[in-house]
């Protein structure tokens, strides 16, 4: 794909792998804030290729697993309800609420339909306006704009039987909750570009100068990444701690005017509850008083469920890196991919599913090093190799 | 790693869910909690797609599917040429030739008899291009609302040759994995339709008959070991039922993995990763080293194997796991799907 090629190119990835080798002269721990970016880590295998000076540790920025339990369960009870058609992500469906999830809601009759803009749910309120239509608004900076010009919509279109179920949340009260912990480890961050190319950079400057990181505008492609690890690295070891721009393609200091124009005018920002870490001042968004009659919570009276994790999840702890995924009891136990207990396992992108995955490949493959995230003081053996070499196909 | 979907679900389910059709994790749990102890008796501990039965001195291949496509007309076909290929090719993984088939049709009340023409006249086609003849069939019509329009279940049956023998336990550290062609292509063509999604160009699903390939394959040498169509969950769900069957790892580099440039660009928008989109018309062979070479030209001679290619093969490390090399030199686990694929929020 033009312009996505180029970001894999193996090439350049090595010569920014040598460019990092060349710059770090000790550890550093770095936190990718978003759950695209841990995605591609993980996918392209980019943990195992930097020097084992350098820690990522990955971030609460993956909207499915930051979804409170608490909001999945008004979801369930809104979807099971009769006349109602529940409109949501694809990945939505899957996520465990208390003992079931919206997958078994469509199977017990609920009418839970997956779509791929909210603004198709929105038509689907258009096409059956004697059913309540409702869409699971989540996610972080990037879903927020569409959701709230959907609602915007339904207003301006007197589309009375559309709702909005909302959970949004935002990412830099997350960052200076995560600073704040006094067992913070994160040295230096590499902020959501896709997050940065809506709100702009504005407010990170000060984040930076607060807690003295360094907070580098990263894209989410490989050589992105590397490039983002590279400036991060270069900034800790010179001792500067400032905000750079490393997804220039995509990012601007303002941002985008008009989809925060839209924001303020549908949503305002209120407390939320992380799943995982609990809740976090002014963390996210609600509906403003003006657009309250399309508040699904407000609509179908669900303001009273409460839900409580598992105690034995340690999640939040290793959100913020204080806890490896293996030193948690459940984890591998009582907690796995296929039965988790709590965000950091729920989502393929979360540290526990992750490393549960390379201890699996450790497992079966002695001296496989695991990420780095996850990284004992036992070596770095050498990695799978797949050669072909020596074979006639070669 | 797990099917990039971000949750995971639950399991003990009290019903059933979309993705207990899925092909991958939850169907397996399925057979194997529920119908496998209900019918008992040794042939299904195989989970192949096609059983081999021995009648007299014949040796016969036995596969059934059904076929719940929407749309029933799609870039690249029709419910009509999926039901022919889809069991034709379950066959051709045991190495038989399908020879005759049976052909369900349940129907929906209301459904336009042209609709109904137009699937059985593809159907009927597509069994004069893969050499088979329909010979049996029912119809069956349920209420208005109880049905998609077309449901069809084909069954099939083929002779298996002497000397092939082509089983997930034969595969042994060392065999080199050859993916017939493109993947992705049919459940791109299939989302881009259902779905009204657009990707700039036409994605045509790769809905064809395998036999003719495989016998070309089996032309160079019997003794190839295992062959799997990709079809529900994808390449992953294949390498993963292999590797678990053979008790061998296997190990792909990802970038011989052969995805057309516009199954990439629409995985990369959906949040979909290729390996677990479903193919019709490809196939996964492991080889014994010293044949793969001969297989390869044998299938790249072949039009449905023209963009065939190596991919990886099999290890003694990590058995029962795939794991993928990736482009820049890291390793993940490719795992089987747990259900469906969904596209990521973002």
């Amino acid at each position: 794909m033009k312009y996505i090629d180029e970001f894999q190119n193996p090439d350049l990835a090595g010569r920014l792998l040598d460019e990092i080798r060349a710059t770090v002269t000790r550890p550093w721990a770095l936190m990718e804030v978003c759950g695209g970016q841990t995605h591609s880590i993980i996918r392209h295998g980019i943990d195992q290729l930097l020097p084992p000076e350098i820690e990522l540790i990955h971030g609460p920025g993956c909207p499915v697993c930051v979804t409170p339990l608490e909001m999945i369960d008004k979801a369930l009870e809104i979807a099971s309800r009769p006349g109602v058609i529940f409109c949501s992500f694809g990945d939505m469906l899957r996520v465990p609420g208390t003992g079931r999830d919206l997958f078994q809601v469509r199977g017990q009759g609920g009418d839970v339909r997956v779509v791929y803009s909210p603004l198709d749910a929105l038509r689907i309120a258009e096409q059956n306006p004697d059913r309540e239509v409702v869409f699971f608004g989540i996610g972080f900076e990037t879903t927020a704009p569409p959701n709230a010009m959907t609602v915007h919509q339904a207003r301006k279109r007197n589309i009375r039987n559309f709702s909005l179920l909302v959970s949004h949340v935002r990412v830099p009260p997350a960052i200076d909750a995560i600073m704040r912990s006094p067992e913070c480890r994160v040295q230096g961050f590499l902020a959501a570009g896709h997050v940065c190319s809506v709100m702009g950079t504005a407010e990170y400057p000060e984040l930076a100068r607060r807690h003295q990181v360094p907070i580098v505008v990263t894209g989410f492609e490989p050589l992105d990444i590397l490039e983002g690890v590279r400036r991060t690295v270069l900034q800790l070891e010179r001792g500067e701690r400032t905000v750079e721009n490393a997804y220039q393609r995509a990012v601007t200091a303002e941002g985008n005017p008009a989809a925060q124009a839209m924001l303020s005018d549908v949503f305002e920002v209120a407390d939320r509850a992380w799943r995982g870490i609990g809740v976090i001042p002014d963390s996210g968004w609600r509906l403003s008083a003006r657009y309250r009659d399309h508040d699904a919570e407000h609509r179908f009276s669900v303001e009273g469920i409460d839900t409580r994790e598992p105690a034995e999840c340690r999640s939040g702890e290793v959100l913020q890196g204080l806890l490896k995924p293996n030193e948690c009891e459940a984890f591998g136990t009582t907690c796995t991919p296929r039965s988790p207990l709590g965000a950091t396992m729920v989502s393929s992108e979360g540290a526990c599913a992750a490393y549960y995955l390379y201890r699996r490949l450790d497992a079966g493959t002695p001296g496989q090093r695991p990420p780095a995230s996850a990284r004992t003081a036992s070596g770095t053996p050498s990695p799978v190799t797949a050669s072909l070499e020596g074979s006639p196909l070669a | 790693m797990l099917a990039w979907t971000c949750p995971t679900p639950l399991r003990d389910r009290p019903r059933i869910v979309m993705g207990h059709g899925g092909g991958g994790a939850l169907s397996a749990e399925l057979i194997e909690g529920v119908f496998a102890p209900a019918y008992g008796g040794p042939a299904l501990a195989h989970t192949t797609d096609a059983a081999e039965i021995r009648i007299g001195g014949a040796r016969l291949a036995f596969s059934t599917d059904s076929f719940v496509v929407r749309p029933l007309f799609f870039p690249g076909g029709s419910i009509g040429d999926l039901a022919v290929n889809g069991t034709v090719n379950d066959l051709a993984m045991s190495g038989a030739r399908a020879s005759h088939l049976s052909c369900g049709f349940i129907l929906e009340e209301g459904v336009e008899t042209d609709v109904v023409a137009r699937v059985a006249q593809a159907l009927g086609a597509a069994a004069r291009v893969a050499g088979v003849q329909v010979v049996t069939g029912d119809t069956k019509v349920v209420e208005a609302g109880h049905g998609d329009g077309i449901y069809i279940n084909t069954s099939g049956v083929g002779l298996i040759p002497d000397g092939v023998d082509l089983r997930p336990q034969r595969v042994v550290p060392g065999d080199v994995v050859i993916v017939s062609g493109p993947i992705g292509m049919h459940g791109v063509a299939i989302m881009s339709v259902r779905e009204g999604l657009e990707f700039g160009v036409e994605i045509t699903s790769d809905c064809a008959p395998l036999g003719g390939l495989v016998e070309a394959m089996l032309a160079v040498t019997r003794d190839l070991h295992v062959l799997r169509d990709p079809t529900r969950g994808g390449l992953a769900a294949s390498l993963n039922e292999i590797a678990a069957a053979s008790g061998t790892g296997v190990v792909i580099q990802e970038r011989a993995v052969p995805v057309p440039e516009a199954v990439g660009n629409a995985c990369a928008v959906l949040g979909l990763d290729p390996m677990y989109v479903a193919n019709e018309g490809k196939l996964v062979a492991f080889v014994p080293r010293e044949h793969a070479d001969a297989v390869l030209a044998a299938m790249r001679a072949h039009p449905l194997g023209a963009g065939a290619a190596v991919i990886g093969e099999a290890v003694e490390t990590h058995p029962g796991m795939v794991v993928a090399r990736t482009g820049l030199g890291g390793t993940r686990v490719v795992d089987m799907p747990l259900g469906e694929q969904l596209p990521r929020i973002c």
